[in-house]
């Protein structure tokens, strides 16, 4: 596929284009400052099919925005800012995930979901996280350097912990990566990328049946059990909600455990100053979090009501993309935004899993891996450093997540 | 201060319960629950970091 699609309507959009692309990793896109100073409420051309949608990009206008019941995350709506290539017909047989989603049905399902990501069921999961990551540490260390940081350590440790949650063989973790990196790829075809979600739905079909006769003790097997009362899902909705959870679960934490580790090679001093005071660490992770904010545009939302964002009037049925990446990097709330700081104040401020009632559910779940990561690594390998000069990684700028390809890396 | 949240609206982030544990928990639906309605002035500012960052506007203070 090429990078550049023409727009699909053929007329040129008089706005700049949709998604900027990160000219630093550690950064945000350059044109984002400028449009938080002069035009924090804009208009763009999506890439993918040249229709329009607002930009905003001030923290406090995200916030507002997100947390607006007048605005719907609906991605059947007319005016939803799509980002992947998608037709008329598959949007109409599309199950709606649970992000997608409006009250009460979202409500319905995300409180069945709850109890298994509350801070004392996360911390409950610490040890089985912390065994994860010393096998696959031992694994690096019995191989030897160079190694592929991202295929040794970041993809498997959120992808053993979200298939252990769901109930989902690990042995099956091959063909779920492949799946999931599918469907955050904005290049793909219509086709391809209906063939992942088909494979995967298939698969998870399957799965799902298993469990409604013969369940376990896992995450699915509870949501089937409480629907037996509460009547929210049907089947195929708890197929999908196994999908956005594996496919949430881990994609989005392997990349932050990658770009993360990134961080710290390329700025020792952080590094040293984390390995002699790990009390740092839960902020540490705050200011990775906020710095990359992987999913900068995974907030899309169409407004069904005419709503006022910033003086700026968003009508009824308009796309809005509140972005996280801009909104974390607003220097009225984040002083000196490009710099990595880990005592920063207001570091837990940021907007990396996004704000409102579709927040992230597994934002403390992926807190912890992150922190249990990062300290691992620096505890057990301590000469740890990049394999290959930094100006050769190759960055995931046409996903819907951001993240580094490869992390070569040996000690 | 009086702190009231609003069951109804809650997400269940347990972003309160890790920020101020002292005036916030979940309950077993993963729900905010409050502890102390008229916490002390030294608990003021972790109080506010929840009103803050809790994602549904749950929680409010008064006085």
């Amino acid at each position: 596929m090429t990078q550049s699609a023409e727009p699909a309507g053929g007329t040129a959009s008089p706005y700049p284009q949709f998604p900027m692309r990160r000219t630093c990793p550690f950064s945000e896109p350059d044109e984002y400052a400028g449009l938080r100073a002069d035009e924090p409420v804009s208009r763009a051309s999506l890439k993918v099919n040249g229709k329009e949608t607002w930009l905003v990009t001030r923290h406090e206008h995200v916030k507002q925005v997100l947390g607006d019941p007048r605005v719907s995350s609906n991605l059947k709506r007319p005016g939803y800012p799509h980002q992947f290539h998608i037709s008329e017909e598959m949007l109409a047989h599309v199950r709606l995930m649970m992000l997608s989603m409006d009250p009460p049905e979202h409500t319905a399902q995300r409180r069945m979901l709850i109890p298994e990501f509350t801070a004392r069921r996360t911390k409950a999961m610490r040890p089985r996280i912390q065994e994860v990551v010393d096998e696959r540490i031992d694994a690096m260390l019995a191989a030897g350097g160079p190694v592929d940081l991202v295929q040794a350590l970041a993809l498997p440790v959120p992808s053993l912990t979200i298939c252990e949650l769901l109930g989902v063989p690990y042995g099956d973790h091959a063909q779920f990566e492949e799946w999931s990196a599918a469907l955050m790829n904005h290049d793909l075809s219509p086709e391809e990328y209906g063939a992942a979600v088909q494979a995967l739905d298939m698969y998870l079909d399957k799965l799902v049946t298993l469990k409604e006769t013969e369940p376990g003790d896992d995450l699915i097997s509870r949501f089937l059990e409480k629907n037996r009362t509460e009547q929210a899902a049907d089947h195929l909705d708890v197929v999908t909600m196994a999908r956005m959870m594996l496919v949430g679960g881990h994609e989005t934490t392997a990349n932050m455990i990658a770009l993360g580790v990134l961080a710290l090679l390329e700025h020792p001093d952080h590094m040293a100053e984390l390995r002699s005071d790990e009390t740092l660490l839960p902020n540490a992770v705050e200011e990775l979090l906020r710095v990359f904010s992987i999913s900068d545009s995974g907030t899309a939302r169409v407004a069904i009501e005419d709503i006022e964002v910033g003086g700026v009037t968003i009508r009824a049925g308009e796309g809005i993309l509140a972005l996280n990446n801009a909104a974390d990097h607003d220097e009225t709330v984040f002083a000196d935004p490009g710099t990595l700081d880990f005592h920063r104040k207001e570091a837990r401020s940021h907007l990396a899993f996004g704000y409102g009632i579709h927040q992230c559910m597994g934002a403390n779940l992926a807190r912890a891996e992150l922190e249990i990561v990062y300290s691992t690594l620096l505890r057990r390998i301590p000469g740890l450093r990049l394999a290959v000069p930094a100006e050769e990684l190759r960055y995931k700028d046409d996903a819907m997540v951001y993240g580094v390809y490869d992390l070569p890396v040996t000690w | 201060m009086h702190v009231t949240t609003d069951h109804d609206r809650c997400v269940g982030s347990g972003q309160c319960a890790m920020q101020s544990p002292e005036v916030f928990d979940q309950d077993d639906d993963g729900l905010v629950v409050v502890l102390q309605e008229r916490p002390g002035a030294e608990l003021l500012e972790e109080v506010h970091r929840a009103v803050e960052l809790c994602p549904s506007q749950s929680i409010h203070v008064t006085g």
